[in-house]
């Protein structure tokens, strides 16, 4: 079954609002893919609030837990973020479609809370195409953002991992699109792989850089979703194309949340 | 039974519970020619419940018959078709289409829907109308016929009586109340159609309300819809004098919300040795 109701093995603090849930969860951690999402019920009575909340896998472990990251910012993360190891939570998933690994190179683009899915796929396609090919880039707000994650990033030594911080209190000073462009500089045009998750008007950016570039990019969006079934239909994008339903909106939950960029309606 | 627009076409939900079980299955509301349905913003969370506009999309009812209806027939369960138009004629135009088709027990009139320009809701607000399309597709349509009622009138009996007398064999209420929310950093509302259709626990009361005085204004079956997540409203409404109740926004909330509510009401049955649940149907009105 896709929903089970599973242990909390530990809810860990990372920064001021960000939080890692490390779940107990065998038959997920094996069928997950990097880009995938889990629906998680944040309420025990499903009342208040109501609806679940989608979030990335952040990583996988080979003992069968399923980590998520997330940031405070409403009801339902703050009734998590109090959740201790030994509880339960109930989820459904793995949700979704993933990221495909394909390219010569391979430019991991991650902005603020879009860093969370890119831990999994990390291991994935260092795995797959070896450490030299593949280059980290994540921008975040400030300092404390992106020192959450840093469990994720130091260690991979190897690995081209280039940083940046909106405000300048930790690395290069400004956005993580500067960082793609100079890496574009260096790598010139290929057969290289961009893949992107962040904040909309950053996944924007990063589309249009990657076809100047003359490079592929699959982004990782994020909607408003009820059900992450594809029975509400309420996660809609628009799209350059028509949908299985032949209609002119993609339903992240189903279509995606991965998607090549030039199927976006930017 | 599963409420429409909450259960997609029944295979979506094939990993979470038994659907050979469910009473029936509602599916996604059909009109005659596919609908893209509306932009996003498209639902809202609100306190308890939550906003939907999507603006009725579906595949319309020639794919509806070719590739939803075959996995409904190997389901084997009853599948009820909740129907949507624009004009009388369309409505009469997709009954006519699946009337031959196996597998079906029932159609719904959707004459309720807040989310669409044209039709819609315009025929469940005057009574006359909702009595006009009610009359139209009786005569042309091969199943038993549910009108599916709006909460937004003044009087949600007259509506109820003015089918009935039309010809419908059920009522099944309610629909989502009109509802809108706004947010304060943009300034400007959050669904892209400004308003939307409010569901969930938020609006059970209301649903409840309307299923008590519906069900001893008219002599055919209510089936009540609005709100019910647990068995224990499931049972109220039975209680309120509901026949038979529609499962709506929990499925998203939990995807084997029907079935829990389904082992839920049979286990209180069992329980207070209640023989059958015909026996708690309005048993809660006065004189009962």
């Amino acid at each position: 079954m896709k929903q089970s109701r599973v242990e909390i093995s530990a809810n860990v603090q990372l920064s001021k609002s960000i939080f890692r849930m490390e779940l107990v969860a065998p038959e997920a951690a094996a069928a997950a893919r990097p880009g995938q999402f889990l629906m998680v019920q944040a309420s025990d009575d499903g009342y208040d609030p109501l609806l679940r909340r989608p979030f990335s896998i952040h990583n996988v472990t080979s003992s069968g837990e399923v980590h998520i990251a997330y940031k405070v910012i409403g009801r339902g993360t703050e009734l998590m973020s109090r959740m201790a190891a030994g509880g339960t939570i109930d989820i459904v998933g793995p949700q979704g479609n993933g990221f495909t690994v394909n390219g010569k190179h391979h430019f991991i683009v991650g902005g603020g809370m879009g860093i969370a899915p890119m831990q999994f796929l990390t291991k994935k396609i260092v795995k797959e195409a070896g450490k030299p090919k593949v280059h980290i880039l994540l921008g975040a707000r400030d300092k404390a953002e992106l020192e959450a994650f840093n469990e994720y990033y130091n260690p991979i030594s190897g690995v081209d991992v280039r940083l940046a911080t909106d405000d300048g209190s930790f690395a290069h000073h400004g956005l993580v699109t500067d960082l793609l462009r100079e890496a574009g500089g260096e790598f010139g045009a290929g057969q290289h792989m961009v893949y992107c998750c962040g904040p909309h008007p950053m996944m924007k950016a990063v589309a249009t850089l990657s076809r100047e570039l003359g490079w592929g990019c699959q982004v990782s969006l994020e909607t408003m979703m009820a059900c992450g079934i594809a029975a509400c239909l309420g996660c809609t994008v628009e799209s350059t194309k028509l949908n299985s339903k032949g209609g002119a909106y993609l339903h992240v939950c189903q279509d995606g949340p991965v998607f090549n960029e030039g199927d976006i309606k930017w | 039974m599963t409420a429409s627009g909450t259960f997609g076409y029944g295979e979506e939900f094939e990993e979470y519970l038994p659907l050979e079980k469910l009473g029936a299955i509602v599916v996604k509301g059909i009109s005659f020619n596919p609908r893209s349905g509306n932009p996003p913003p498209r639902i809202v969370e609100t306190a308890c419940g939550m906003l939907n506009a999507i603006g009725l999309e579906n595949v319309g009812v020639e794919r509806f018959i070719k590739e939803k209806m075959p996995y409904l027939q190997k389901v084997g369960n009853k599948t009820i078709v909740n129907i949507l138009g624009d004009s009388i004629e369309e409505y009469c135009a997709i009954v006519e289409r699946l009337n031959d088709v196996s597998g079906i027990c029932a159609i719904e009139l959707n004459i309720s829907c807040p989310n669409v320009k044209k039709g819609g809701v315009a025929f469940g607000t005057k009574a006359s109308m909702a009595a006009e399309v009610t009359r139209s597709v009786k005569n042309v349509c091969n199943f038993p016929i549910i009108v599916k009622l709006s909460p937004n009138v003044t009087d949600i009996c007259e509506m109820a009586c003015a089918v009935q007398e039309a010809g419908a064999d059920a009522v099944s209420l309610i629909n989502t109340l009109i509802g809108m929310a706004i947010d304060i950093e943009k300034k400007r509302p959050v669904l892209a159609n400004t308003i939307g259709g409010l569901s969930g626990p938020a609006i059970k009361p209301v649903a409840l309300r309307m299923v008590w005085q519906v069900s001893q204004a008219v002599t055919i079956p209510v089936i009540g819809i609005g709100g019910i997540s647990t068995w224990q409203d499931a049972i109220e409404f039975i209680l309120a004098g509901a026949t038979a109740i529609q499962v709506g926004t929990a499925n998203f909330v939990n995807p084997n919300a029907a079935e829990k509510i389904r082992v839920g009401i049979n286990q209180y049955l069992q329980d207070n040795g209640i023989e059958s649940i015909a026996d708690l149907i309005g048993a809660a009105h006065p004189g009962r």
